[in-house]
């Protein structure tokens, strides 16, 4: 399952940090940030709740890059 | 008219502000007595802190995170040692607050730029309709798109745009389609019509029976394509990211080597450490230790590029196609739809034994379900709707055309080979265009020739594809080779290949792309029956297919109306593009790097550095806004 979340983060190399984050996160097959349109595409593992998942996404990111905020 | 959002207003004031204080305490002609560097400290600490009080704390919060070599961090770093180097040894505290307030301005600068572009990018995207009306007791209900259920009927009234696919139930009108297809000339529509979202209604009310759900409509798609296709990387962005994550360590590991070797090696050599001065290079290593300049500028002009493309109506369906149509050496076209309009007419019949009417009548009866545009044609040239009741057990014969039963006569209508499949004679006609042979009844009853015409703009399209330095040209075709070279030479293509099966197709472009081994070969087609010879060549270009899903699932470009020349166009923008890529990562990597090696001998202090750094990635951003404007010729 993708899913496309609106983003916000103010430098590109930050919109790169919050992507490996993503992408290191349980639950998430693959993530790519889209720093100039401001989006965050996520592919979910089968199963997984994008829901929580993106809690925890969201954590993670937050560590990277303390002034990003994702709209879940 | 820059309009800055309320963070980056307030960033603005910081800038000023402390950018007054800063002026205006290095200014003042006062000396402050015994404790002048200390107290000079403090009032310089103030503008610092207006100034880099997030980074600050940012950088703490890194630390906490185990984020080393953030370059919030490495900020803070560069400009706290450099207030302590202030106190303790030179009195210097302009140079800190002056780095602070220049790093903010290359952060906020990149904040407008990259605004500036998303919203230039987001003109294009205004066919996006808000809203649906639907009529409920004979009133006008407007509605959220995405909630209309598939068979609702929707009211456009004229100056709306269609906001979902369907068919017309009731209503006459004129639309503007430019926004699909570059089409200006507006197309008229009655009852029975289907209609593709995105449209303009002109002139009369209409009432349109939803075919599709609002996300699966042709403008949904669009817009979809055209938002997601920065977010396949291009091989470029893949290296810039992979270069950034070694870049700043290795620039942070230089200036750990420049604060420590130097000093030891003259400890050894029993001359006396001048350690400040190693320490204060190190700091400046730190000044320019951040990739931003590369980071920023490329994905934002592969962005522009893109943009760009879809301004000239060229939708590309991913940064790293735009990367490969600038290599792309050969282009391959196949004839029909591409460089042919794709209408055939019947220009000639050749039958003895039954009228000419009931040639027609069998072969387009036959036909009747076939998608081959030579299907269209006899469907056309008979002119009367035929009751699909009449035809049974249709068979499609792959390369060489039909059998079906018509009123349960075996009607078989296709080419020679055909013809020959069955083993029936054929009488040969004289006459360019590609003949269909009719058998009616197992017996050969006459044939049909019917004719192709070629856009006026393929010569040019070959003129300007030359021009943009394509080395080949290669048109393939299932037609006779009579007719084939006779188009050929028309349009001045190079190569021919005619009387193709779809799969020898795609085995030609199989042979063409190892032939040309080292250079992307581009293949060209209308979306119908092509999809395999899109997929296996490096870059696939489809032509006037919007509303075919088909195709555009397919191809990796898709130009929206059906003009050859567009060809030439993307391939213009790729490459401008790619140029001005180019240039931000060659000019990028000179200036750190020449900055970095002026850093270490000392010639460069940390004001030039973190100038040098802002400069060349302001630079760098604008230069990529470029690819969003490509001017023909």
């Amino acid at each position: 399952m993708k899913k496309t979340y609106k983003i916000e983060v103010d430098c590109a190399n930050c919109a790169t940090k919050m992507e490996d984050a993503a992408k290191k996160t349980e639950g998430v097959a693959d993530a790519s940030v889209n720093f100039v349109l401001q989006k965050m595409t996520v592919e979910f593992v089968d199963g997984a709740d994008p829901k929580e998942v993106m809690k925890v996404v969201l954590k993670n990111c937050k560590k990277v890059e303390s002034d990003c905020e994702i709209e879940i | 008219m820059i309009s800055l959002r309320k963070k980056q207003k307030k960033v603005l004031y910081r800038i000023i502000i402390a950018a007054i204080l800063t002026i205006v305490v290095a200014l003042a002609p006062i000396d402050y007595g015994e404790y002048h560097k200390e107290i000079l400290f403090c009032l310089f600490l103030i503008p610092y802190l207006i100034i880099g009080y997030d980074i600050l704390i940012k950088a703490a919060k890194g630390i906490g995170n185990g984020q080393a070599f953030d370059e919030n961090f490495l900020m803070a770093v560069a400009t706290i040692g450099a207030m302590i180097l202030g106190v303790t040894y030179t009195g210097d505290y302009e140079e800190a607050v002056a780095v602070m307030i220049f790093y903010q301005i290359g952060e906020l600068f990149q904040s407008i730029a990259v605004d500036q572009s998303r919203n230039s990018i987001s003109k294009l995207m205004e066919i996006r309709p808000d809203s649906a009306f639907i009529e409920e007791n004979g009133e006008l209900t407007e509605v959220d798109p995405d909630e209309v259920e598939i068979g609702t009927v929707i009211v456009v009234r004229p100056g709306d745009r269609v906001p979902i696919d369907g068919v017309i139930v009731e209503g006459t009108s004129s639309l503007n389609t430019s926004a699909l297809t570059g089409e200006s000339i507006p197309r008229d529509v009655m009852e029975g019509d289907e209609v593709l979202s995105g449209c303009i209604n002109l002139s009369g009310v209409l009432k349109i029976r939803t075919t599709k759900e609002f996300g699966e409509s042709t403008v949904s798609k669009i817009l979809d394509l055209v938002e997601n296709a920065s977010s396949r990387k291009a091989k470029t962005e893949a290296f810039i990211t992979k270069f950034a994550k070694v870049y700043t360590p290795f620039v942070v590991g230089s200036a750990l080597l420049l604060a420590i070797v130097p000093t030891l090696v003259q400890l050894g050599m029993g001359t006396d450490p001048e350690f400040q001065q190693w320490i204060y290079r190190a700091l400046t290593f730190l000044v320019i230790s951040c990739p931003c300049a590369l980071v920023i500028s490329i994905p934002l002009g592969f962005f522009a590029g893109l943009g760009g493309a879809s301004r000239e109506g060229v939708l590309v369906k991913g940064s790293n196609y735009l990367e490969m149509l600038s290599d792309v050496d050969v282009v391959v076209f196949d004839k029909t739809g591409t460089l042919t309009q794709g209408v055939f007419e019947v220009t000639d019949v050749s039958c003895n034994e039954i009228p000419r009417e009931r040639l027609i009548e069998m072969a387009a009866a036959a036909e009747s379900s076939s998608p081959h545009p030579i299907a269209a044609s006899l469907v056309r040239a008979h002119g009367i709707d035929i009751d699909r009741s009449r035809v049974s057990d249709v068979e499609d014969i792959p390369g060489k055309g039909v059998i079906a039963k018509v009123d349960g006569v075996p009607v078989a209508v296709g080419n020679k080979r055909l013809m020959e499949h069955l083993g029936l004679e054929i009488e040969e006609v004289q006459a360019t265009g590609t003949t269909v042979h009719v058998a009616i009844d197992g017996k050969f009853a006459g044939s049909i020739t019917i004719s192709d015409v070629v856009k006026p703009e393929s010569h040019q399209a070959m003129e300007d594809l030359r021009k943009a330095g394509i080395k080949k040209t290669v048109m393939l075709t299932g037609d006779a080779d009579a007719v084939a070279q006779k188009v050929a030479s028309e349009i001045g293509i190079d190569e021919v290949y005619s009387q193709l099966l779809p799969a020898d197709k795609l085995a030609k472009i199989e042979n063409i792309i190892e032939e040309n081994d080292g250079s992307a070969v581009a293949f060209v087609g209308d979306g119908i029956n092509d999809a395999p010879s899109l997929v296996r060549s490096d870059i696939g270009i489809t032509m006037g297919a919007i509303g075919s899903d088909a195709a555009i699932e397919a191809s990796d470009v898709v130009i929206m109306d059906d003009d050859p020349r567009k060809i030439a166009t993307s391939i213009g923008i790729s490459r401008k593009t790619m140029k001005i890529i180019n240039e931000n990562i060659i000019f990028t990597l000179i200036v750190k790097f020449g900055f970095l090696g002026l850093a270490a001998v000392g010639v460069v202090d940390m004001w030039l550095a973190i100038i040098a750094d802002v400069g060349v990635m302001i630079v760098a951003v604008l230069n990529s806004a470029r690819a969003l404007r490509y001017k023909l010729r």
